[in-house]
């Protein structure tokens, strides 16, 4: 089975959001936590019910990921994108941007 | 411009304080998403790939410098200090806050504007000429009939859960700037012999994973039964459209299937039963709403023609950008200005905040403080004497507007694409931008003359593909991104949808295919030739031999 995290977006601002270990949604999939097979995925999927009752997340959903060399990277491109941030706006990738910055 | 009564403001005001309530209730939890997703749909407000995305409706098109500064400070205030003027000359931010939505709701409908019928299964926010009231051309201003067509689709109950989305263009002119042939319904403005105003009328028309060009349906409407005429146009719809079906839903398909004589024969015997009755707005009501589109007090100066002259003779920047983003204006001493939002090299409909607020400067210095939207996602100034063009263009030089390439191959139509849009298999923005750049010489470009390039990131077509004359669409190939070209599309008045020229190009290569395609086009042209002329001439095969072989 491929290794996989789980994504949403989260509920008051729409951010793109995955599931830690702690239980805590990050905007950062590096800190996610990768399940690699089927009983840890429906762990996953169990533990997200909850944000989705307490109007934490929508949209929520399993995404395919590699791990290479520590890192966690999503195997497709649109999930890349939606991981890093659109890549025509490098000024507001995840890593670059500073809410407010702009305003 | 037209102005809202009570009864426009108040439905607006209404509707804030309604998805105000709607969103608390959401916020906890009353509501579940499954019962919110079509509420905040109805208030133009998607979940998009990266975070929600809010569709503010431009009625038509037009905007005034009010509404212009509202859209910036809006995007200052609550977003990323920009908006994406779209195909159907809407405007979207990408990144606004759901708790922060109805704030900006309220913030629009203090100056009028809102974001009704930008999304659903209802008739659409109208789409007109962009020169309308102001093209040497025309027989009217379609403002006022698109003005008179939002008022009645605004919350029609019976057309409100259509089969599909439906969308209405309206030009005057003979020269179609609204692609009003790839519409659910189009309407072209013309006059009789006998001198009577009317309108010719296409339906079926649509892009997406079927496209069609519309037919005639009837040559002449009189214009005092445009509503009637649609509501039982709209009725057959409703009652027949494939709601069992989404990929089979839209109009066109039914008139498609149904045949265009037989479905005309159905909305004829459809309006027999009530085109006398009150649908059609009273004499009064019309001139009421015409009298908002009267023209501003013109006041050209008597050698306002002199001096351009004398300023395109000293200023050749200056002379290029006249000729190419400059149209002729109604009345003597006036001209229309295109500002292009497709810098070179730049993300096509993109406006910073800064942008806005200085267009919307520049409108109420130049332009009678009006603006307007294009479908091919650049903005017009729609009156500007032309002996105040240069300064204009002066303006519009320190805010990265005056890119001289209107109807040029980078003035491209390209729609979101992967980068933002959660439908899209395969990203539009940067591969015109790549385009962009390598056409980035200015002369090449002029030289190579009238090019529509348009890009869609999925069959939904967004980005009109099937209408340019070279068309790219990009799709999913096991995971990587291919782009498929079509040549020989068309979305003005001898509109037509694209061939596919063979197979897709991965995303690394299209842009050198596209550089074949017009050196292909540029060896075999004649004197006068458009990219698209010549492609009619000449067919799909020596463009297809060049990026292919001849194998």
């Amino acid at each position: 089975m491929s290794q996989q995290v789980l994504s949403a977006n989260r509920l008051n601002d729409g951010l793109v959001v995955y599931l830690v270990a702690d239980d805590t949604w990050s905007e950062d999939i590096e800190v996610s936590e990768v399940a690699g097979d089927e009983g840890s995925v429906n762990a996953l999927l169990t533990r997200a019910t909850q944000a989705v009752s307490d109007q934490k997340i929508v949209d929520l959903y399993l995404i395919e990921v590699a791990v290479v060399g520590g890192e966690i990277r999503p195997t497709k491109y649109r999930e890349f994108i939606r991981a890093t941030g659109p890549s025509v706006r490098a000024d507001l990738s995840k890593q670059n941007y500073v809410p407010g910055a702009d305003a | 411009m037209y102005m809202y009564d009570e009864i426009d403001q108040s439905l607006v005001d209404e509707r804030v304080i309604q998805f105000r309530d709607q969103v608390n209730r959401r916020m906890t939890g009353e509501l579940s998403e499954d019962e919110f997703k079509p509420l905040r749909l109805m208030n133009g407000v998607y979940l998009q790939l990266h975070a929600y995305m809010l569709r503010v409706a431009i009625p038509y098109g037009t905007l005034s410098s009010e509404q212009m500064r509202k859209l910036a400070w809006i995007a200052k205030k609550y977003d990323r200090n920009y908006g994406h003027f779209t195909t159907r000359q809407n405007l979207q931010f990408n990144w606004p806050k759901l708790e922060d939505l109805p704030d900006i709701l309220a913030e629009l409908a203090s100056v009028q504007m809102h974001a009704l019928q930008t999304s659903g299964n209802c008739i659409r926010n109208v789409t007109a000429d962009q020169f309308a009231g102001v093209a040497a051309d025309e027989v009217v201003d379609p403002r006022i009939y698109a003005e008179i067509i939002r008022q009645w689709s605004t919350l029609h109950p019976e057309f409100t859960y259509l089969p599909r989305k439906f969308k209405i263009a309206v030009t005057g002119s003979e020269i179609d700037r609204a692609a009003v042939r790839f519409h659910d319904i189009g309407l072209i403005a013309k006059r009789n012999g006998a001198g009577e105003l009317g309108f010719e009328v296409i339906i079926g028309g649509g892009l997406g994973r079927t496209p069609f060009v519309g037919p005639t349906i009837r040559d002449f409407l009189p214009e005092r039964h445009l509503l009637s005429y649609l509501e039982a146009a709209l009725r057959v719809y409703n009652q027949l459209g494939r709601r069992d079906n989404m990929y089979k839903a839209r109009i066109k398909i039914q008139v498609h299937e149904t045949g265009a004589e037989t479905f005309t024969e159905m909305v004829e015997a459809e309006w027999a039963q009530i085109r006398d009755t009150a649908v059609d707005l009273a004499a009064g009501e019309k001139q009421r709403i015409a009298d908002f589109f009267r023209p501003p007090r013109y006041r050209a100066s008597a050698d306002a023609e002199a001096q351009l002259r004398l300023q395109l003779r000293d200023d050749r920047n200056f002379a290029r950008w006249v000729e190419t983003n400059v149209a002729p204006h109604k009345v003597t001493g006036y001209r229309i200005a295109n500002i292009s939002l497709k810098p070179i090299g730049g993300i096509p409909g993109d406006a910073s905040s800064e942008q806005m607020d200085a267009v919307a400067a520049l409108a109420d210095r130049f332009s009678f403080s009006e603006i307007r939207v294009t479908h091919e996602q650049n903005l017009v100034l729609p009156h500007v004497r032309a002996d105040d063009l240069y300064a204009l263009w002066q303006t519009l030089k320190s805010y990265d507007l005056d890119t001289p390439n209107l109807g040029e191959i980078s003035d491209m139509i390209a729609c979101p694409g992967m980068d933002y849009c959660a439908l899209a298999n395969a990203r539009s923005i940067p591969v015109a931008q790549q385009i962009s750049e390598r056409f980035a010489d200015l002369d090449r470009q002029h030289n190579i003359g009238e090019l529509k390039l348009k890009i869609s990131g999925c069959i939904n077509a967004c980005g009109h593909h099937h209408a340019g004359h070279i068309g790219i669409l990009g799709v999913d190939r096991k995971g990587e991104e291919y782009y498929q070209i079509t040549l020989g599309g068309s979305g003005a008045e001898d509109a037509s949808v694209g061939d596919i020229v063979g197979p897709a190009f991965p995303y690394d290569k299209v842009v050198d295919a596209v550089e074949t395609l017009v050196d292909t086009y540029l060896d075999i042209r004649t004197d006068g030739e458009r990219f698209l002329d010549t492609y009619r001439r000449v067919g799909k095969t020596p463009f297809k031999e060049a990026l292919y072989g001849t194998d």
